[in-house]
């Protein structure tokens, strides 16, 4: 239980820590934001129209009130308004996320589904020509950045081939075929590297803990090959897999941007884009801190899983 | 050693070719010619136009400059600034020095594509962004590496029969120390630069990176994308130089590290 509690507060802290950093980012950067943004068609800005930005962003209070204004907003879930269109930052996160959230989980299923057994069987067959293939695989899959995945696979599987949509968003409720087939395309786009890395992670693993005592006793105790591969082997190879997949969450993250431009499928990476193009400093933060938060949330739920897996964690 | 040979010899000619760009006699990679748009390969431009008629061939070659010059030199300032903090952090191991370590730890918070974004909408794009951004990124990994290598040989007899013999801080520092922590630092800096170019090439392809019209690979797959139904070939020369070029870095990552300590066999590549 202390276990837990700990976790939780760490993260809490890092969560602020985060906040504090981004904060601090946009207002030390060299230059006023608000003439950055006026500034951005190329023309000087009107020097009324800054004073109006300014005044509008609470750029001329003293720092630590706006510090306190941006933690006290964040605590009541206002992550302020858009200024391209006025639209609250919330809002469109709340309308976008869970798209974004259901691809990225589309994508570690597909890439566990692929490699926990790859990885396990190449381990229990190592050497073989399955095992030296494999790895051969996964080091090219892992040469080729995502977004040429999903580029290569519209090329090929779209306009070549005519197989797929080139990409696109239907509702699920609306057409739960074409929402799948839709969803296919960006997540196995986002699932080839992973897999890839988790394919390795597994094998070593596997390989560890094949060798250890207590799975030559459960051997020896003439259990099933397929009870001692899996009750024994697997299920004491999953945390360090568990542990590359939270260490990866990271990288999932920023390829799923590249990936949902590539295939239009509209989660968080359309407004994120066009705020940085803009530079919507409200959007742009609010979506950085929404997503860095996930990535504490989505390590925090790997650590308790880990917990789970392996009881000596949580007691120690 | 002979397993470094072959990945170390194809990164070897990438980098050559991309520092000799300007000597090759290749035609201007930004000069623009839409008489003879996505015109095919003939004797003048061996692997054909693209969708401004500028030479494939030529901005695949300046597009490996332009990514190697971002990966190499922003590998270099946080492998240089994160070795340092690593060093004086695992030699004094005093309250400053491991308040840095820990600080560098927070930026391992962010995303990294999500970082880079957030400082683009700061500072604009541009390849010195791209080198600010991406050294940050880097920084941290690099002083986690050198600070547990220090740790681990510090209390070692060599470092303390330099000690005996009088010589400085700085010297034990530099000429004792870190020429024996220098394998997994040359091991954390390829991966560096692997995940460089990803990076870089990526935040490009959004439109983010390198601006037009610098010949960059991510541009020309960004470009090529709206030409793939006619010219598909123009889409895939970017792709393979980019795969290319990771691969062959990542090759020399695994040769490296096998090397730097050959107990260890389990290998984790770049980060996409």
């Amino acid at each position: 239980m202390s276990f837990l509690v700990r976790r939780i507060l760490a993260s809490l802290l890092l969560v602020w820590i985060v906040a504090s950093i981004v904060f601090l980012a946009i207002h030390l950067v060299p230059g006023d934001p608000a003439e950055l943004l006026l500034s951005a068609g190329g023309a000087a800005p009107d020097p009324v129209t800054v004073a109006e930005l300014r005044d509008r962003l609470g750029l001329n209070l003293p720092l630590r009130t706006q510090y306190g204004h941006f933690l006290g907003g964040l605590l009541h879930g206002d992550l302020g308004t858009s200024l391209v269109d006025d639209y609250p930052v919330l809002d469109e996160i709340a309308l976008r996320l869970p798209r974004t959230l259901e691809l990225i989980v589309a994508a570690t299923i597909i890439a566990l589904a692929v490699a926990l057994p790859t990885g396990t069987w190449a381990a229990l067959h190592k050497g073989s020509a399955f095992d030296r293939i494999a790895a051969a695989t996964a080091g090219l899959v892992l040469a080729v950045p995502v977004f040429v995945v999903g580029t290569l696979m519209v090329l090929a599987l779209a306009q070549t081939l005519h197989l797929m949509p080139a990409g696109g968003y239907v509702p699920l409720a609306k057409a739960p075929g074409q929402h799948l087939l839709l969803l296919a395309m960006p997540a196995i786009a986002i699932a080839g590297g992973l897999s890839a890395v988790l394919f390795r992670m597994t094998r070593a693993a596997v390989l560890d803990v094949a060798g250890r005592d207590f799975v030559r006793t459960a051997w020896a105790k003439g259990l099933s090959p397929a009870r001692v591969q899996i009750r024994h082997v697997l299920r004491n190879a999953l945390s360090p897999v568990l542990t590359v997949l939270g260490l990866h969450m990271g990288a999932l993250l920023g390829g799923t941007v590249l990936v949902e431009y590539v295939f239009n499928w509209p989660g968080l990476s359309t407004p994120l884009l066009a705020a940085v193009d803009a530079r919507d400093y409200p959007m742009v933060v609010g979506i950085v801190l929404v997503t860095s938060t996930l990535f504490l949330v989505i390590n925090l739920v790997m650590d308790l899983l880990y917990a789970v897996l392996d009881p000596r964690i949580g007691v120690s | 050693m002979k397993r470094l040979a072959v990945p170390a010899g194809l990164v070897g000619v990438i980098v050559l070719l991309a520092i000799a760009a300007p000597w090759l006699g290749l035609p201007d990679p930004v000069r623009q010619d839409v008489g003879h748009r996505l015109a095919h390969p003939d004797a003048g431009n061996l692997l054909g136009r693209d969708e401004f008629g500028r030479d494939v061939l030529s901005r695949l070659i300046w597009g490996a400059r332009t990514s190697l010059a971002v990966a190499f030199s922003s590998a270099a300032i946080a492998g240089f600034l994160g070795t340092f903090l690593g060093l004086l952090g695992g030699w004094f191991r005093g309250a400053g020095a491991l308040l840095a370590l820990g600080s560098a730890d927070i930026i391992l918070c962010f995303p990294p594509v999500l970082l880079a974004l957030l400082v683009v909408t700061l500072l604009g794009p541009g390849a010195l962004t791209l080198v600010l951004v991406l050294s940050v990124l880097f920084l941290p990994g690099f002083a986690r590496v050198t600070y547990a290598e220090v740790l681990a040989v510090r209390g070692l007899d060599y470092v303390e029969a330099a000690q005996a013999m009088g010589a400085t801080t700085a010297r034990i520092l530099f000429r004792t120390v870190l020429p024996n922590v220098a394998g997994p630092i040359l091991v954390q800096l390829s991966l560096a630069v692997a995940a460089a170019v990803v990076l870089e090439s990526g935040l490009t392809f959004l439109g983010l990176g390198v601006v037009p019209p610098s010949p960059s690979w991510g541009l020309m797959i960004r470009g090529a994308r709206t030409t793939m139904e006619q010219a598909p070939l123009l889409l895939l020369w970017p792709c393979a130089a980019l795969t290319a070029t990771i691969l062959s870095i990542n090759l020399l990552c695994d040769a490296l590290r096998d090397a730097a300590d050959p107990r260890k066999t389990v290998t984790l590549s770049s980060r996409s």
